[in-house]
């Protein structure tokens, strides 16, 4: 453990720099740079809102905030665990010829994806404001999801990482996961029906739905649901030490793989 | 004498699976059909020896010997699969000089970033910067994407950053065969700066005149094992031997 701290140390810097870099070249040669990050969920929550707005015809002015909320936590979670599943086959050019601790790979791809993500809640904030969701106290609670959300993308991109090693088509395998969980995160519907029917559990046991309801409650001063919380907090431990736990035992084998 | 490398017993063992499994399927399928197997390929066989403050070695053998495996080994990369590697003091490993460059960054962003490889903080980088593009002769180009570079330029870049530190231990595996005639002199002078302070040297090379005027002591590897370690003239003339 103690090595490990001083390892980590010896090696805050390229940590560091590989978090810069991550932001630097997602943006690179486009006009709009790290703007992008605001724009594109806006224009997917125009797009959302127009057509499930519509369908199911939800008419309240709060829809918008509802969808960008679940929207901006979901493709966090999509884009760091993709970026942290390619990691270690995307620096193999460095693992191959120099000793760098492993781990940092996978930990700066959620990193700089997080930092990404925390710019991105500007448009939330501005979204809400102009749709009439004040604050209220209870909006610093947020950081609580948050920080699960954190430990969950951590905890499932190590293990990815590990995986994404041995299996390559894992990448092809996950985006169907995504997927499927992009559906039972209820982004784009409001989730009572679901909850009140037969088939409930398949909302009630995503770690990731939970933490979107979570986060929607903070932002709406409502209280959080007590359950789900500690339900996803439990869920993100667990995946952290599975993910830290296997990746350590196989990271020695990464070089013969790559 | 002190001892900067000891290296005990090393063997270091691969799987050469003569068809790759990578995919989840083709595992599921080999697994149940009890195919899964490995062909074990040893690059390194029970070496052992030790190399002491300030010693120069030249590492000699045919390609395919062992020799990168072992450089690697003593860097950090490869974790041998049996026996150990200590050693002592900072280590500039020069296996392939650019490790860890991005091909998007441009020449002054891959300072940072490689140097941060070698673990160097941005202040110490940023103190060196100009010393690193003087010496790479980089100047109208250090704002250009790496991937604009020539690989002679690449070349120059990384042996810029890899030497800006005085290290306790170099490791040069062939990176003397890089660049235009002038820049190879150039670095072959820097490097006798850097031996003159009492480094201790692993290199590489196939040159034997280069062996013969940078090192002290030789070691000949062929398929893995150790075969002569001592005095570079005795050494070179059994390789000379070797591979008449």
């Amino acid at each position: 453990m103690k090595e490990a701290i001083t390892e980590f140390r010896q090696y805050s810097n390229l940590f560091i720099e590989l978090v810069r870099k991550g932001i630097k070249l997602k943006y690179r040669r486009s006009y709009l740079g790290v703007i992008w990050s605001m724009i594109e969920p806006l224009l997917t929550m125009i797009v959302l809102t127009v057509v499930f707005g519509t369908l199911f015809g939800y008419e309240n002015k709060e829809f918008p905030v509802y969808i960008l909320a679940g929207r901006l936590i979901y493709s966090l979670f999509s884009q760091s665990t993709t970026n942290a599943l390619k990691s270690i086959r995307q620096n193999e050019g460095m693992i191959k010829k120099v000793y760098v601790p492993k781990y940092l790979y996978p930990l700066s791809g959620v990193c700089f994806n997080y930092i990404l993500f925390l710019i991105s809640l500007v448009v939330l904030s501005v979204v809400s404001l102009i749709l009439g969701v004040y604050p209220t106290v209870r909006v610093f609670l947020a950081i609580v999801p948050l920080l699960v959300l954190f430990l969950l993308s951590v905890g499932a991109g190590l293990i990815l990482a590990t995986l994404g090693v041995f299996f390559r088509d894992l990448e092809y395998l996950w985006n169907v996961v995504l997927m499927l969980v992009m559906y039972t995160c209820a982004i784009f519907y409001y989730p009572d029906v679901i909850l009140d029917s037969k088939v409930s559990f398949i909302l009630q046991y995503n770690p990731l739905f939970c933490i979107i309801s979570n986060f929607r409650s903070c932002i709406f001063g409502e209280e959080m649901d007590m359950w789900m919380l500690i339900y996803s907090f439990a869920f993100a431990v667990v995946s952290v030490f599975i993910g830290g736990i296997i990746f350590k035992k196989n990271q020695e084998k990464f070089i013969l793989y790559i | 004498m002190e001892e900067v490398i000891k290296v005990n017993d090393v063997t270091m063992e691969f799987n050469l699976s003569k068809e790759k499994v990578d995919s989840v399927k083709e595992y599921f399928i080999k697994m149940v059909k009890r195919e899964l197997r490995y062909d074990r390929f040893q690059a390194l066989k029970n070496v052992s020896f030790s190399v002491n403050k300030g010693d120069r070695i030249g590492i000699l053998g045919l390609n395919g010997a062992g020799k990168s495996t072992l450089m690697k080994v003593i860097a950090g990369v490869f974790k041998p699969t049996k026996g150990t590697v200590e050693k002592r003091g900072v280590i500039a490993p020069m296996i392939e000089l650019g490790a860890g460059f991005d091909k998007q960054y441009t020449g002054a962003e891959n300072i940072y970033l490689y140097g941060a490889v070698l673990g160097h903080s941005r202040k110490f980088m940023e103190e060196k910067f100009d010393e690193i593009v003087e010496f790479a002769e980089l100047h109208e180009f250090i704002d250009v994407p790496l991937k604009n570079y020539s690989s002679g330029m690449r070349a120059r870049l990384g042996f810029a950053i890899a030497t800006v530190v005085k290290p306790d231990i170099l490791i040069l595996d062939e990176v003397l065969s890089v660049g235009d005639a002038k820049f190879r002199k150039k670095s072959e002078k820097k490097l006798l700066e850097m031996m003159d302070s009492g480094v201790t040297v692993l290199f590489v090379s196939h040159n034997l005149e280069q062996v013969k005027r940078i090192c002290n002591k030789a070691m000949i590897l062929e398929k893995g094992k150790l075969v002569a370690f001592g005095d570079m003239d005795e050494v070179v003339e059994q390789y000379k031997e070797m591979v008449k």
